[in-house]
């Protein structure tokens, strides 16, 4: 699985050490960092699909970053349509691909 | 639903915000500030480049440092923080808030929004693909998350934002294949250009992208150039691997509560599109309601703080809580601060395009 992690940053210096978790997407294990979003331990993982449309399937990924533009929601746990860029990692989260309005 | 009442309420805890609540709390005020996100502090935690002006702008300190020392303050200064609330109206009654599935009605003497503005869209074809992101998400991920939005990366807008969100991804590792822009000159400081040309960044000048290209997410970025319209020349397109597309072309401030509020508005393009009618006190069309930030016009965050500052003094004088002689003085150095901050081709033609909103402000009699 690919890793897009900064290890080591020119200003912000080594990575902080933090507690790892797993969430489960599309029920495989995906390592993330405690205190992160789950859009940002799925784009360390290199994934990029979170939903796909309600009409054509036409995929949608992470695109605003701050929870407004609504293409990063996502099934967690069993509920649809969570921005998952404004919604932190918890272990043993489960999070899926929501396809249309689920 | 529950009834509750402050004496000044702030909407938004960005630099504007915060600002605001530590102003109004320094004259005694009861303020309650009011976040949607989970900590405040806005989007300058994702800033970590050192910003310009002088010592008193925060001039050589970098974005996350100036989030932290004016949450210490307002923590420091008893501000009520109500975080992972949702501010959705403001109505005669008060405002509503939403937090954890509650519903509060807060009546307040005095409003002040500071909600910030969000990054504008660039329609082309595939726009709409995983990998396509704003330079702002792509800030938020590599500077705040530690985490790169992919590896070979272009840069769509060479505003500031653009040519920031390029080096910061390339010192978290990313290579940037090219940073592209419509217009026939670079949009931000040569500073920022510089520091991408000595890196061998190719900056193409009279450039659009025509395609984000790619089955479930971006594979390759088609561009071609630009006419004097901003217009694709047939032909002329060229592909450049990609899979992460950055979007910097501009950004809008953020002013649907104020709309839905019944505030006034004009258009102003330097300023990023619709903004509130406010005097100099920051006070809009609506007696008591005030706006700060970005959501008064689309500035660096060293102006936001300058406005949320005046907003909040502004506040606390007319809850009585500071004499009128005493803001005045606060409002005025604030104000030169501005000034001072807003001198040279760029910001002179905001300062104008603001003193043009000033003016067109109805007066009473």
């Amino acid at each position: 699985m690919s890793d897009l992690s900064i290890k080591d940053h020119p200003v912000l210096g080594p990575a902080p050490v933090r507690r790892r978790v797993t969430v489960y997407y599309e029920g495989r294990p995906v390592e993330a960092a405690e205190g992160e979003t789950v859009a940002s331990a799925l784009t360390r993982a290199g994934i990029k699909v979170f939903r796909t449309t309600e009409k054509t399937g036409e995929p949608r990924g992470l695109y605003c970053g701050m929870g407004r533009c609504s293409d990063c929601m996502m099934v967690v746990d069993g509920e649809p349509n969570v921005r998952t860029c404004v919604t932190p990692v918890r272990d043993g989260m489960r999070v899926e691909i929501q396809h249309g309005l689920a | 639903m529950e009834l509750l009442e402050r004496e000044i309420v702030v909407i938004g805890a960005g630099p504007a915000g915060l600002c605001a609540a530590i102003e109004a709390r320094r004259t005694g005020a009861e303020v309650m500030l009011v976040d949607e996100n989970s900590r405040p502090g806005g989007q300058l935690f994702k800033q970590i480049h050192k910003f310009f002006g002088s010592s008193e702008h925060h001039a050589g300190t970098r974005g996350y440092d100036i989030a932290s020392e004016l949450c210490r303050q307002a923590d420091s200064m008893g501000t009520e923080m109500w975080l992972d609330t949702v501010a959705y109206g403001i109505f005669p009654e008060g405002v509503g808030l939403v937090k954890n599935g509650e519903n509060y009605i807060v009546k307040a003497k005095k409003i002040i929004v500071a909600a910030g503005g969000s990054e504008d869209p660039a329609a082309f074809k595939g726009s709409t693909l995983p990998g396509v992101i704003t330079a702002g998400a792509a800030q938020t991920l590599a500077n705040v998350d530690r985490v790169l939005p992919g590896k070979k990366i272009v840069v769509l807008g060479s505003g500031n934002v653009g040519l920031i969100a390029a080096y910061q991804l390339m010192q978290g590792g990313a290579e940037i294949m090219a940073v592209v822009e419509k217009k026939d000159h670079i949009g931000g400081y040569g500073v920022h250009a510089a520091k991408l040309r000595r890196a061998g960044v190719p900056i193409l000048t009279e450039s659009v992208v025509t395609e984000a290209v790619g089955k479930d997410s971006v594979e390759a970025v088609t561009i071609s150039a630009a006419d004097a319209e901003g217009r694709p020349v047939p032909g002329s397109e060229r592909t450049i691997e990609a899979d992460t597309l950055c979007i910097a072309v501009g950004m809008s401030p953020l002013t649907e509560l104020l709309w839905q509020a019944g505030a006034k508005f004009s258009y102003v393009q330097e300023l990023g599109g619709f903004v509130p009618l406010h005097d100099e006190h920051m006070m809009t069309t609506l007696d008591g309601l005030y706006a700060a930030g970005d959501v008064t016009g689309i500035e660096e965050a060293p102006i936001a703080m300058e406005e949320g500052n005046i907003a909040g003094i502004s506040a606390a004088c007319a809850c009585g809580h500071i004499g009128p002689d005493a803001a005045a003085w606060l409002c005025a150095a604030a104000q030169q601060r501005i000034r001072s901050l807003e001198s040279g081709s760029f910001g002179d033609n905001r300062w104008a395009a603001r003193h043009r909103l000033l003016d067109s402000m109805p007066r009473k009699e």
